[in-house]
């Protein structure tokens, strides 16, 4: 009993803090699934009912398969266990089927592959507390060998995943569902990003227009910009963007991250520092981006918080904001407390650990960053409880949105200023790092 | 306190095991005509808004006893009164008289379960952190991986944000109490202990321990002199609480007789349903209800109770102690409930709530009873559809100790404080050394059997002749176990000696 109460402690807190966020994530199987829901569902069914090339021509359901092909074979294989919980789902023309066997197949499909997170996670603690060495990598020296062998690598799995289709002469296809420019600017819920700056300043500017009688009313489309299933819309003041548009200031925006990693290299955290900030540029100026996308630069940014101060700093806002960007997707009643309760744990957490942290360094925010994340509370108040009581919801139902969306865009635009600056004017870091 | 984040994180993780866990089903869910605990309450809001007071425990054309009469003391009734004012607020129709019988609607669902949410956050959370701070010769971790095991057990959460039920609001008071009486804020203490009391008749189960502490508080301060002021003091307390909470019901004999019927329904019988106390178990061999009559029963049951619970309430009164007190609650609340008249599987948490505050001193065997407690309640929380939550709360429970607690690590006869009692017993057998050896098998054997029993129960339907067969077994199972338990805590008081703990303090 000793010696497995041993293993047991030493097995540690690690496996106890993975074990009871799985026990937590098996609590929320009862709650609020979105439209994702049945998505996922009808990709089970196409691909385990049709051949594969069917698979992105498919479109009995308006929810047509937009990922590469890899999760295309990933939801193939889940389909082989989804049969034994309910076998009804993988039927193609069953619509928005959710049985309770559907529900808890799904959710257990999540819980379950994010083991793979999971170990992921394990790994990069043990090289963040020093464990592993960083491998003394040469990251000056070009290596023709080296490169021939990345371009091999990335030739073969590219060649695995689209391979079938190449030969079935189906890329147009998939390149058309992948990236589907006949969708708006904006994704419906208003990624905070830059374009969410922009069309704000475009309707600020065409209502004082319209007052100053600078605008003819007749000429102002009375389309709403939010829809994101409608077609390509017009600014009115500003010029509108084409998807060419946001690809050229999302290359000028990586471009100098990029060149800094090529120039300037700083180990394998400049590298990751730059992943950061391509993430981050192309969810600023991409393309009908989705919230969600802040995570691709949240979770490799938190690996570089508990190293340097200011990299902290920049996390803490990055991610209070981005999370409660989130907060729109869970609109219903029963979530509230959940989506608070967790951000409230999660921000408290981080904070004051970090804080901890560098106690012995500067302090972490200044007097501006203090009250614009402190200004989050008042800002959920209002829109989540003192808005839907207002004479406003039903004329103008999409402001709490809207606020929400810029007052994170400035956040989220703030942590990518700091971020660049700091890669731009960071020391170079020799040949290997030393620990 | 230092690291007081790290104690807000852990409320906030209480909060949300709390709050998702009450998104699942409630006890009577679409099921007319009677429905279940949740209607209960709902309509309890419903008579104490809509009746005067004079008409709340009778029986009337407008209050029908039978469909779920008030049968919790007046402080209870308040409550509901209170929480009807808020929902005529929202929606006027979840109260109106007779109309609002089982109304059920996921807007109705959330105004309850946030009922219970604020009625935990403002009473019983508060006490659990303010106890586990208040902890001495602890370290400051220790005092919050304490705090997060208390508020992660199972059987609370499982019974008020998933059965439905407030027992939160009265364990609240009652932990109040214990805080006051420890520290020797025995008024307030007191006053605590009684308005639990006045929320939950069932909180009697703690009343002798509370009386025999500051007995012998007042006995050790000299009856002649502060030691019978203190006791003229408690007396008015008491009694003044009493009088505040009943005011209403005190105008006429009639209607304090007629609360007093509806709290002690001694018609009732020994025991109802399946629960895991000795008198049920036993009918399994032998059917006593049927045999003894009604009076023998009760007198047999008064007897076996305060036998079992005699030697720890003496004890108590000749040398009070914070823990003495704290493992007589145990003890007593253990002896009411395998002996007791008319026991509910739920009062196993007046037992569970005295096992949490001694987590931290025999981590090992707290969270073995804790587990079990939860267990013997796995009938009732399945029919109403809990079963997922069950087993994720309990694995996390169990982890949680397992980690902060390395409760694996503390099975010797020091950690089980049966050191002194070992000693003793070595006297007549020197070779008694395989004690905790015992100990570690019954845990195992216990543990696989209640898995296999929840495996069974899950999976299995039960033989046509023997449809009760799982709910019995699952009953016998977690009585043998709290016998064991009731003679482990005993053992635990008795031998408890000034010695054995001044040894620790030097140690």
């Amino acid at each position: 009993m000793a010696a497995l109460g041993i293993a047991a402690g030493s097995a540690n807190w690690f496996t106890a803090l993975a074990l009871g966020v799985t026990l937590l994530k098996c609590l929320l199987i009862p709650t609020y699934h979105s439209t994702d829901f049945e998505v996922h569902r009808n990709w089970l069914a196409i691909t385990h009912n049709l051949p594969i090339s069917q698979w992105y021509y498919e479109a009995t359901s308006e929810w047509t398969l937009d990922y590469p092909p890899f999760f295309a074979w990933f939801e193939y294989a889940l389909s082989h266990v989804a049969k034994y919980f309910d076998p009804e789902m993988l039927k193609v023309h069953n619509l928005n089927y959710s049985s309770s066997r559907t529900l808890l197949f799904q959710r257990f499909s999540v819980i379950f592959t994010d083991a793979l997170f999971v170990y992921a996670v394990y790994e990069c603690c043990k090289c963040i507390e020093g464990r592993k060495s960083d491998g003394s990598v040469r990251w000056n020296s070009f290596s023709f060998v080296r490169v021939t062998s990345l371009g091999l690598v990335v030739f073969l799995v590219t060649a695995l995943s689209l391979g079938p289709f190449l030969a079935l002469n189906q890329l147009p296809q998939i390149f058309s569902r992948l990236f589907p420019f006949k969708r708006g600017l904006c994704h419906a819920y208003w990624a905070p990003n830059f374009w969410a700056l922009y069309n704000v300043l475009d309707k600020v500017l065409s209502v004082i227009g319209l007052q100053l009688k600078l605008l003819d009313p007749s000429k102002i489309p009375k389309a709403s910009m939010t829809s994101g299933l409608v077609q390509e819309f017009q600014h009115v003041v500003l010029p509108s963007v084409t998807p060419l548009a946001t690809f050229v200031c999302t290359l000028m925006a990586v471009l100098p991250s990029v060149f800094c990693l090529w120039f300037k290299p700083q180990g394998p955290r400049g590298f990751l520092r730059c992943l950061i900030l391509c993430a981050l540029s192309s969810f600023l100026f991409g393309w009908h981006v989705h919230e969600k996308a802040i995570l691709l630069a949240i979770l490799p940014l938190s690996l570089l918080s508990v190293e340097k101060a200011d990299d902290a700093s920049i996390f803490l806002i990055l991610t209070t904001t981005g999370h409660f960007s989130l907060f729109p997707l869970l609109f219903t009643a029963p979530e509230l407390p959940i989506k608070i309760l967790l951000m409230l744990l999660f921000t408290i957490y981080s904070i004051s650990s970090l804080k901890t942290l560098f106690r012995k360094e500067k302090p972490l925010f200044n007097w501006m960053e203090t009250f614009y994340l402190l200004g989050l509370g008042p800002l959920e108040i209002c829109c989540e409880f003192l808005f839907p009581f207002t004479s406003w919801k039903l004329k103008y139902p999409f402001i709490p949105l809207l606020l929400t969306s810029v007052y994170c865009a400035v956040g989220i635009t703030y942590s990518w200023l700091k971020l660049y600056v700091s890669v731009l004017t960071g020391p170079p870091v020799g040949k290997t790092k030393k620990k | 306190m230092e690291k007081w984040y790290l104690m807000t994180v852990v409320v906030l993780i209480g909060l949300t095991v709390r709050w998702t866990v009450s998104l699942n089903s409630y006890s009577g869910a679409g099921k007319p005509p009677m429905f279940g605990d949740y209607e209960a309450q709902r309509h309890w809001q419903e008579i104490t808004f809509n009746l005067p007071i004079k008409q709340w425990y009778f029986n009337s054309s407008d209050n029908n006893l039978q469909y779920w009469g008030l049968d919790y003391p007046p402080l209870t009734a308040y409550h509901s009164l209170l929480c009807a004012h808020v929902a005529k607020f929202i929606n006027p129709d979840w109260i109106a008289l007779h109309t609002s019988r089982g109304y059920e609607s996921q807007a109705h669902k959330l105004f309850m379960r946030t009922t219970v949410l604020i009625a935990d956050l403002l009473i019983y959370i508060p006490a659990v952190v303010l106890y586990c701070c208040c902890l001495k010769e602890i370290s400051t971790k220790k005092k919050i991986a304490n705090a997060l095991c208390i508020l992660l057990y199972p059987g609370l959460i499982l019974i008020d944000y998933g059965h439905f039920q407030y027992n939160s609001v009265s364990l609240g008071f009652a932990l109040w109490g214990v805080l006051g009486v420890s520290y020797d804020w025995d008024l307030l203490g007191s006053l605590a202990f009684c308005l639990a009391l006045n929320y939950k008749q069932m909180e009697l189960y703690h009343s002798l321990p509370f009386f025999c502490f500051l007995l012998g508080k007042c006995f050790k301060k000299g009856l002649k002199g502060k030691g019978f002021a203190l006791l003229l003091k408690l007396a008015c307390t008491v009694a003044g609480s009493f009088i505040l909470c009943w005011l209403p019901f005190f105008t006429d004999k009639e209607q304090t007789l007629q609360v007093l019927r509806r709290l002690f329904p001694v018609d009732r019988g020994l025991f109802e349903d399946k629960v895991a106390n000795v008198w049920c178990s036993f009918s399994v061999f032998l059917k006593i209800k049927d045999i003894l009559p009604r009076d023998i029963q009760i007198i047999i049951s008064f007897c076996f109770t305060f036998l079992s619970l005699l030697p720890a309430c003496v004890k108590l009164i000749l040398q009070p102690s914070p823990k003495g007190f704290k493992f007589t609650l145990v003890g007593c609340a253990l002896s009411f409930f395998l002996f007791s008249f008319q026991v509910h599987e739920k009062s196993i948490l007046l037992v569970s709530l005295p096992v949490c505050l001694v987590l931290n001193e025999i981590p090992f065997m707290s969270t073995w009873f804790l587990l079990v407690s939860t267990f013997s309640m796995l009938p009732l929380l399945l029919k109403d559809g809990l079963l997922l939550p069950s087993l994720v709360t309990v694995m996390a429970f169990f982890i949680a100790c397992a980690t902060c607690f390395s409760i694996f690590e503390k099975i010797c006869e020091e950690e089980l404080q049966l050191k002194s009692f070992s000693i003793s017993v070595r006297k007549y057998l020197p070779s008694f050394t395989f004690l905790p050896r015992i100990i570690q098998y019954l845990f195992f054997l216990s543990v696989i059997t209640m898995a296999l029993l929840t495996l069974m129960t899950i999976t299995l339907d039960p033989p046509q002749k023997l449809p009760d067969l799982f709910s019995v077994l699952v009953c016998f199972v977690s009585c043998l176990n709290f016998l064991f338990f009731l003679v482990y805590f005993n053992i635990i008081i008795m031998w408890d000696s000034k010695t054995e703990r001044n040894q620790k303090k030097v140690n």
